[in-house]
C-alpha cells in the first residue's frame, strides 16, 4: 500500500504522438509487446486483464485480418474519465490504437463511442481524418473508424460491443472463444479501454520502467479517477495506484464521508470502518475509475435501490440469473423495506446474488452481487428499517 | 478426417472425446444427465438459460456446459454443491416470471420447464412472483399459431429457429432487462407479420409460449352432431409419426391403427390425402410438361423453373419474400386443398350427401395448413373446402381423450373412394418425395418406360442435404413428346426455408438453370412439420423418413398415374388433367404480400 496520494500526469500530458509512433514503428511487434508486458499495465476499463498478454494473444493468431477496438462505451455510473481523455488528447488515443495495430498486425481500428458522447463525433471525425492521413504519410497501413453506440450499458461488455458493431442486438457472446481469437467479424481482435491505449503509448514513449516504478506489485502505474458525490473536489484526477481509501477520503472527502462506492454501480461499497485497510488497486478493490463518495445525509437503501433499478433495466435480458435475478434483488429489498418480507429474506437474496455472480453469462450479471452484498453487509440496518 | 482427442474428467471419471466436443456432450457420453433449456440439437449454441452450468475445478465461475468445448485436463463436476444451488436458483427464477398454470396448460406433461421443476421439486419457492395480470395475454390472431408470452422463458429457441432454420425472422428479441421479450416487428399480431405459420418454433419451444391453435373441441362438436357428415383425410407424414404420441419409436408405421382410431373417434369416413397427392402428381406433372412445351416448342415466355406448391409455409414465404416468382409456383393446390373441394363435389354426389352438411377435417403434420384452409380462395366447392385442420399432436390428444388404446388397435383400411393411394403419394411426406413421385410418372408418360432407377427408388433426390440437385436425361421419347428428346431435365430440392432462400437467391441471380424445384418449408419435409410430435431432431426425422420409404416399398402400386381411383376420377368427373373442372377445383393463384 502506498501511504500517500500522488498525482501523476501521463494521460493528459501533451506529447508529439507522431514521433512516438515513428520510433515505435522502427521496432518489432514483439519488442513493443514485451515492453507493455514488462510495464505491468492492466486494462483500465475495470477488469484489469494484462494488456501486453492480450496483445500477444492477438498477435499470435493467424488471420488475414485483425482489428483494434477502442472501447469508449463508458457507461459505468460515476465514470466520466474517457470523455475527458477523448476531449483533451484524442490524438494520443488514436496513436495508442495504431501502436496496438502495429503490435498485433491489424490495419483497421474502431472507436466504439457511447451514444451519449455523440457530441464528440464531429471533433473526433476531424481528428481521425487527419490521423489517417498522417499514417498514410508515414507509410503505415492503419485507418481508424468510429462507430456509435445506442445507449445500452451492456454494450460496454466487449463481446456485446462487437455484436453491436456488427449490427446485431447487443448481447454478450459465450467465451471461449475470446475476442483475441474470434472477435469483431470473427477475426482476432484486441479490444482495449481508451485510457489503456494512452498508457500503452506512454510506455512506448518513456519505457516500461517509469511506469513500473509507480504503483504496487499488483497494480502498476497510475489511473485516471472520476470522482463524484459528496466531495468538494469532484472531477478527473490521475493518481498513482495502490493508495489506501483512507488517504483518498482524506484528500477528497467532505469530512463526513460514510461510504465510498469504488468502481461504479457494479463495484464495491466500502464503509468508513474499512477505509483504513482498503487498497485501491487490483490487490484490493479495483476500479474502472469511478469513486463516488457518500456522506451521512445519504440513505444507503436509496443508493442500493438506484443501482438495482439501473441493473434491472440495463441487463441485456438474455441470461436467466441476470435478467430475473436483478428483478428479484430489487423487488426483494423493496419488500424487506416495506415489511412484506422478513429481514432474513436478505440472506436468501445474498445467496441468489452468489448464483448471479458465478452463473451469469457476462460481467454485468456477475458483478451485480458486488454492490448488493457490500451495501447489505455494511448497512443492513439502513436496508431493513 | 481424424480428430485430436481431448482427455478430461467428469465427476472424477476420465473420458476421452474429440476436440470441439462440448462439456454437455462429453457428460452425456458418460450418461450424466445435465438439464438444458435453451439448447436444441437443431440450433446454434445460445448458452443463455444457464441451467446447464457445471463447475470446473479451479475456476471462479461456473461454466455453461452446452456452450463450452472441452479442454485437455479439465476436471468437471456436474452436480457439486455450487452447481446444485445455482441450478435450483435458476429454475426458481424462471418460474417467477412464468405463468405456471400447469394443470390447465396445453403443454401439460410435454413441457421441459415442468420436467426440470419436477426434478427439483420447487414447492415452497421463496422468490417473488414477477408475472403481472397484464402479461397474461395470448396472441390468437393467427389461425395457426398461438403466442403466449406469459409462458415464455426467453430461451430464444424460437428466434434461432425462425432466423437460422427458416430465414424468416418473424420472431425476434425486443427490449432489454426486465422488459426483454420475444416479439414481432413493431409488436404486430402474429397474423400481420411475415410469419409463414410453419410452426417450427412450436416444435422447439420448451414450454407453451408457442403452440398450435387447437380445434379439437370444434371437431368433436361436429362429430357428435348427427346432422353433419364428417370425413377426415390424413396426410402422408402423419402415419409414421403419430405412434410417437403413444410411446412408439419414431418412424413406426401405424397407418392401419391410425385409420382404426379415426373410425373409433366417430368420423363418418376415413379418407386419405395420399389420394390427392397422387392427383397432384397428375395435375402438376402435366403442368410441368405443358410449361416445357410452351417454352421449348411454342417459344412462349413461360415461368421456369416451375416450383412445387404443396407446402403452404413455402407459399406464404414466396408471397412475402419473392413475389416476383409467384408465376413460377405451380398453380396446383396442395393435396389437402385438392381433397376438400373434391370431397364436397364429386364425393358428396357419390355418397349422396348435401355438401352443406359435410365437414372435411384434415390431420396434418403441419400448422401452416390451418392457415391455408382459411385462405379466402380455398372455396372451390362453393363451401369452405376444408373445415378444420388438426395437427398430428392434436389427433394424439383426441385419441387419448376418447379412451382409445392406440397400440392395441387392429389395422384397418381407408374407405373408398378418395382413400386409395400409391407409394408415390406416401413419399410426399419426406423431402424430395414430390420430386420423386413426379419423376416416376412424368418420365413414364413421356418415354413409356419406368424411370431408370433400381426398384423405382430415385436415390439422388432423397436424403437430408439442405439443397439437392439431380438431372435425368430423357431419351427415346414417345412421338408426341418429340420436343423433349435428349433434354436433360434438371431439378432441385430444398427443405427448410433457409435452404429454400439460398436456392431462390441462386435462381434470382440467374445462377441456376433448373426446370423443376421442390421446396418444403420444414426441415426434412413434412415428416419434420410444425404439427408433428415433439421433440424433433435430425435423428428422429431420419427415422420418420425411413418409415415413409418403407411404406412406399410395401405399397402394391407406386406410381401416381396407376392409382385406380385417380383414373376413375378423370374418367367420370375431371375428364382431363388441367381441364375445366380441374381449373375450378384443383388450381389456385397467389398474392404478393408485404415484407413486414
Amino acid at each position: 500500500m502506498k501511504n500517500k496520494i500522488k498525482k501523476v500526469d501521463l494521460i493528459f500530458e501533451k506529447v508529439d504522438h507522431l514521433s512516438i509512433l515513428k520510433k515505435a514503428f522502427e521496432r518489432t511487434s514483439d519488442e513493443i509487446i514485451l515492453d507493455v508486458i514488462d510495464s505491468g499495465l492492466r486494462g483500465r476499463g475495470g477488469a484489469g486483464f494484462p494488456t501486453g498478454l492480450k496483445w500477444k494473444f492477438a498477435k499470435n493468431e493467424e488471420s488475414d485480418q485483425k482489428y483494434v477496438i477502442c472501447n469508449a462505451d463508458e457507461g459505468e455510473p460515476g465514470t466520466f474519465k474517457d470523455r475527458e481523455i477523448l476531449t483533451n488528447v484524442p490524438e494520443k488515443v488514436l496513436a495508442g490504437m495504431a501502436l496496438c495495430g502495429k503490435a498485433i498486425g491489424a490495419t483497421e481500428g474502431y472507436i466504439y463511442l457511447r451514444a451519449e458522447y455523440n457530441f464528440l463525433l464531429g471533433m473526433l471525425n476531424e481528428k481521425i481524418r487527419e490521423f489517417n492521413k498522417q499514417m498514410k504519410n508515414m507509410n503505415f497501413e492503419f485507418s481508424v473508424f468510429i462507430r456509435s453506440g445506442s445507449g445500452a450499458y451492456v454494450c460496454g461488455e466487449e463481446t456485446a460491443l462487437m455484436e453491436s458493431m456488427e449490427g446485431h442486438r447487443g448481447e454478450p457472446r459465450n467465451k471461449p472463444p475470446f475476442p483475441t481469437q474470434h472477435g469483431y467479424l470473427a477475426k482476432p481482435t484486441s479490444i482495449n479501454n481508451v485510457e489503456t491505449l494512452v498508457f500503452a503509448l506512454m510506455i512506448a514513449n518513456l519505457g516500461p520502467t517509469m511506469f513500473k516504478e509507480l504503483g504496487t506489485f499488483d497494480s502498476r502505474g497510475s489511473k485516471v479517477f472520476s470522482i463524484s458525490g459528496d466531495t468538494p473536489k469532484a472531477g478527473i484526477y490521475e493518481l498513482e495506484l495502490g493508495m489506501s481509501l483512507e488517504d483518498f477520503v482524506h484528500e477528497f472527502g467532505d469530512g463526513d464521508t460514510k461510504a465510498v462506492q469504488v468502481g461504479g454501480a457494479s463495484g464495491f461499497c466500502v464503509a468508513r470502518k474499512h477505509f483504513k485497510d482498503t487498497v485501491i488497486g487490483f490487490e484490493g478493490i479495483p476500479t474502472g475509475g469511478s469513486m463516488m463518495l457518500f456522506n451521512s445525509t445519504r440513505s444507503m437503501y436509496n443508493i442500493l435501490k438506484d443501482y438495482l433499478e439501473f441493473f434491472e433495466e440495463e441487463s441485456c435480458g438474455q441470461c436467466t440469473p441476470c435478467r430475473v435475478g436483478c428483478q428479484q434483488l430489487l423487488k426483494g429489498v423493496e419488500a424487506v423495506k416495506k415489511g412484506i418480507k422478513p429481514a432474513t429474506y436478505l440472506n436468501e437474496l445474498q445467496k441468489l446474488s452468489e448464483t448471479m455472480k458465478i452463473a451469469s453469462k457476462c460481467g454485468l450479471g456477475q458483478s451485480v452481487g458486488n454492490p448488493f452484498n457490500s451495501i447489505v453487509n455494511n448497512f443492513r440496518e439502513e436496508i431493513i428499517y | 478426417m481424424s480428430k485430436f482427442k481431448v482427455n478430461l474428467k467428469i465427476n472424477n471419471i476420465p473420458v476421452s472425446v474429440d476436440e470441439g466436443t462440448t462439456i454437455l456432450e462429453a457428460a452425456r457420453k458418460l450418461n450424466f444427465n445435465i438439464p438444458t433449456l435453451c439448447h436444441h440439437d437443431d440450433l446454434c449454441v445460445a448458452g443463455n438459460c444457464r441451467v446447464c452450468v457445471v463447475e470446473q475445478k479451479g475456476a471462479r465461475l461456473l461454466t455453461a456446459s452446452c456452450a463450452t468445448p472441452v479442454s485437455e485436463g479439465m476436471e468437471i463436476l456436474t452436480n457439486s454443491m455450487k452447481v446444485r444451488q445455482a441450478r435450483k436458483h435458476i429454475v426458481e427464477l424462471l418460474l417467477t416470471e412464468h405463468n405456471a398454470d400447469c394443470t390447465k396448460c396445453f403443454k401439460n406433461g410435454h413441457c421441459e420447464l415442468q420436467e426440470i421443476s419436477n426434478e427439483y421439486r420447487i414447492g415452497d419457492h421463496v422468490f417473488i412472483d414477477l408475472l403481472q395480470e397484464k402479461d397474461r395475454v395470448q396472441d390468437i390472431s393467427s389461425p395457426a399459431i398461438v403466442k403466449d408470452d406469459s409462458k415464455c422463458i426467453r430461451c430464444q429457441r424460437c428466434v434461432r429457429t425462425c432466423a437460422h432454420l427458416q430465414a424468416v425472422s418473424a420472431l425476434a428479441v425486443t427490449h432489454k432487462g426486465n422488459k426483454m421479450r420475444i416479439s414481432t416487428f413493431l409488436d404486430k399480431p402474429m397474423n400481420d407479420v411475415i410469419c409463414t405459420n410453419c410452426g417450427q418454433c412450436i416444435n422447439r419451444c420448451p414450454t407453451a409460449a408457442l403452440t398450435e391453435r387447437s380445434y379439437i373441441d370444434q371437431v368433436f362438436d361436429v362429430i357428435y352432431d348427427p346432422s353433419k357428415f364428417v370425413v377426415v383425410q390424413t396426410a402422408p407424414a402423419t402415419r409414421v409419426a403419430i405412434g410417437e404420441e403413444f410411446g412408439l419409436e419414431p418412424g413406426t408405421r401405424v397407418t392401419g391403427k391410425m385409420v382404426a382410431a379415426l373410425r373409433r373417434l366417430g368420423f363418418d369416413k376415413v379418407l386419405d390425402t395420399d389420394f390427392t397427392a397422387d392427383l397432384t402428381i397428375i395435375e402438376e406433372g402435366n403442368e410441368l410438361l405443358r410449361r416445357l412445351k410452351e417454352a421449348l416448342v411454342d417459344g412462349k415466355d413461360v415461368a421456369l423453373p416451375m416450383m412445387t406448391s404443396c407446402s403452404p409455409g413455402w407459399i406464404k414465404f414466396q408471397e412475402h419474400l419473392y413475389p416476383e416468382f409467384l408465376d413460377n409456383l405451380s398453380t396446383c393446390k396442395s393435396p389437402q386443398q385438392m381433397f376438400g373441394p373434391l370431397a364436397k363435389t364429386y364425393y358428396a354426389e357419390k355418397v349422396n350427401k348435401n355438401p352443406a352438411d359435410m365437414i372435411v377435417v384434415s390431420i396434418m403434420p403441419c400448422t401452416a395448413k390451418k392457415f391455408e384452409a382459411e385462405r379466402p380462395e380455398m372455396r372451390g366447392s362453393g363451401y369452405k373446402d376444408v373445415d378444420f385442420v388438426l395437427t398430428t399432436r392434436e389427433l394424439g390428444m383426441m385419441i387419448k381423450q376418447a379412451g382409445i388404446d392406440f397400440n392395441k388397435l387392429e389395422n384397418e383400411g381407408y374407405d373408398s373412394i378418395l382413400g386409395d393411394s400409391t407409394g408415390a403419394g406416401v413419399i410426399f411426406g419426406a423431402t424430395g418425395g414430390v420430386m420423386e413421385a413426379a419423376l416416376r410418372s412424368a418420365y413414364e408418360i413421356v418415354t413409356g418406360r419406368e424411370v431408370p432407377f433400381s426398384n423405382l427408388n430415385i436415390k439422388p433426390v432423397r436424403g437430408m442435404e439442405g439443397v439437392k440437385e439431380a438431372a435425368i436425361k430423357i431419351k427415346d421419347v414417345k412421338p408426341e413428346w418429340k420436343f423433349l428428346e435428349g433434354v436433360e431435365l434438371k431439378v432441385a430440392i430444398a427443405h427448410g426455408l433457409a435452404n429454400a432462400k439460398a436456392l431462390m437467391d441462386r435462381v434470382k441471380e440467374g445462377k441456376a438453370d433448373f426446370h423443376f424445384i421442390e421446396v418444403m418449408a420444414c426441415p426434412s419435409g413434412c415428416i419434420g412439420g410444425g404439427g408433428q410430435p415433439i421433440p424433433t431432431t435430425m435423428e428422429i426425422r431420419k427415422k420418420r423418413a425411413a418409415g415413409i420409404y418403407d411404406e412406399d416399398e410395401h405399397m402394391a402400386l407406386r406410381k401416381s398415374h396407376e392409382n385406380p381411383e385417380v383414373i376413375e376420377l378423370y374418367e367420370k368427373f375431371l375428364h382431363e388433367p388441367l381441364g375445366h373442372r380441374s381449373h375450378d377445383l384443383l388450381h389456385t393463384h397467389y398474392y404478393p404480400r408485404k415484407r413486414h
